[in-house]
């Protein structure tokens, strides 16, 4: 598992400001989660798409995670069409696949897939501090904002420390099977990652404390808006705006 | 050892919640400004212990924590101490938690009140004396444990604190990035206790010293250090030194 795969580049889109990222994302968002029309979620897809371009990310990597959440959304399309009462397109004894299913699961991907690249180019390409500080600049509950820093902070903690174990048994040869020797080592190792990356959270508290943290991040990009920022945000309102319209005049 | 100390530790002694024994027994330790001490002591013998003990991380069972001749008793009395003394943990992992290098070295001089201009200035010039500007932009939880530690030391002295306490800094480190350090070290401008098996090292960078056994602290003279060496060329194991 890698952390803040995306946040490090150069595009235009790395360099815009927090806020209006992050404004951004929740309207384009919300209207895409929202919407029930197919030309809707295809727009949310063309506008995803675009974005993930100008973000210039790496392909692969993009398409690793896409693959990720399709797996969920693979799910649906298990169960879905057979099960959403409508007409059956196609039958075979007991089963049979109802267009709506169908129609309604292509909706759902279209949808999923919008938001997620959505959310890769405009707040995956910022690191989880600036985010958070993003987030604290408009106004959200300084407690909430440290809750999402440190969340982001101590389940790397906790990975970091289930890797270290994870290895130390590896390489004295634990190769696991299905027996109760296996089921007492993880058991054990997911006990002794809890213990320990309690210990070191604590540590991890002492050193920040001792250079001087008071409970509110800071950052080094401490940017206002400039232009480009004001321009892209007036392109994402609207944009949010153009999907609602759509929404509204085909429904 | 002229002026009055910084740091001065008076019949500090402690006890672990789970422990029987005292681990520190009316520790008696002070450090004046510009003095460089060693501390050495078997393993597990308190030493760590003894650093949290003077940052305030750790309330000691009875004794004193003074700075600057001032009693250091609640949270907030640390504060200056805080501001002015930085602590090298032992594990420098402990020590870095932003996503790159910079951010880390920053973070110290913003929670100071730096702009984020000028702290990002501060930090990249504390990287580049410690000849480390090549990592900047590095990812902390990629660098190798030697790099760990010298960025952990850099977060540090981005802070400009008037003393060091170093909890075994060479730990990790090869030969030339040893140099490297004693070199860095010996080139500071304040006070510092250093915490090290190494016995070379400490003689090139000390030269006060105190040994931490079974509770009890005796002061000595890094010189000692170096003949004892001499007759154990491989005397990297901790052990008692009697009349050090
Ligand atoms: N949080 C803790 N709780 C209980 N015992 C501890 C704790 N931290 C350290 N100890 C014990 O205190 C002793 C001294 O530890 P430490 O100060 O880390 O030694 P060292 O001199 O090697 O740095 C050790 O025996 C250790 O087991
Ligand atoms: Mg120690």
């Amino acid at each position: 598992m890698r952390f803040e795969q995306f946040s490090q580049g150069s595009s235009f889109l790395h360099r815009l400001d927090t806020r209006v990222k992050l404004i951004s994302t929740f309207f384009l968002s919300l209207v895409l989660a929202l919407c029930q029309s197919d030309l809707t979620a295809l727009a949310g897809l063309v506008i995803g798409i675009l974005l993930i371009t100008a973000a210039r990310l790496e392909m692969r990597q993009v398409c690793y995670r896409l693959l990720m959440v399709n797996a969920f959304v693979g799910f649906l399309w298990i169960t879905l069409p057979l099960s959403y009462p409508g007409d059956r397109v196609f039958a075979v004894g007991v089963l049979s696949i109802s267009s709506q299913g169908v129609a309604l699961a292509t909706l759902i991907t279209m949808k999923t897939n919008a938001i997620i690249l959505i959310i890769t180019a405009l707040l995956a390409t910022s690191g989880t501090a600036d985010l958070g500080h993003g987030l604290e600049r408009l106004g959200m509950p300084r407690k909430l904002c440290l809750l999402l820093l440190f969340s982001y902070r101590y389940i790397f903690v906790i990975h970091q420390e289930y890797q270290r174990l994870a290895r130390a048994a590896r390489l004295r040869c634990f190769r696991p099977g299905t027996n109760l020797h296996t089921y007492r080592t993880y058991g054990y190792l997911f006990g002794m990652t809890l213990v320990k990356s309690c210990h070191r959270a604590d540590r991890v508290r002492q050193a920040m404390m001792l250079r001087g943290f008071k409970g509110r991040f800071l950052t080094l990009n401490d940017s206002i808006p400039v232009r480009n920022d004001l321009l892209f945000l007036g392109a994402a309102v609207a944009g949010a705006f153009c999907l609602l319209a759509l929404e509204l005049g085909t429904r | 050892m002229t002026n009055a100390p910084l740091i001065l530790l008076q019949d500090i002694s402690h006890r672990y919640a789970d422990a029987e024994n005292l681990i520190l027994n009316k520790v008696h330790i002070s450090l004046s400004e510009h003095q460089r001490v060693g501390l050495i002591g078997p393993n597990g013998c308190g030493k760590t212990t003894l650093f949290h003990l003077i940052m305030g991380l750790l309330k000691p069972l009875s004794g004193t924590v003074r700075y600057k001749g001032k009693v250091l008793a609640g949270d907030k009395d640390f504060g200056e101490l805080r501001e002015e003394v930085g602590l090298l943990f032992q594990d420098a992992d402990d020590q870095l938690f932003s996503p790159t290098v910079l951010e880390d070295v920053a973070f110290g001089p913003l929670n100071k009140g730096a702009a984020p201009a000028e702290a990002r200035d501060i930090a990249q010039q504390t990287l580049k004396d410690l000849g480390l500007s090549h990592l900047e932009r590095r990812i902390t939880h990629h660098l190798s444990g030697g790099e760990k530690k010298l960025v952990a030391l850099a977060t540090i002295l981005a802070m400009h604190p008037r003393v060091l306490l170093l909890d075994e800094p060479t730990n990790n480190l090869d030969q030339q990035t040893q140099s490297r350090l004693i070199g860095i070290i010996n080139g500071l401008d304040l006070a510092f206790m250093i915490i090290s098996h190494d016995y070379d090292f400490l003689v090139a960078t000390c030269e006060d010293l105190y040994l931490l056994d079974k509770g009890h602290v005796t002061s000595g003279h890094t010189s000692h250090l170096h003949t004892h060496h001499h007759a154990h060329p491989h005397g990297a194991h901790p052990h008692k030194h009697g009349d050090a």
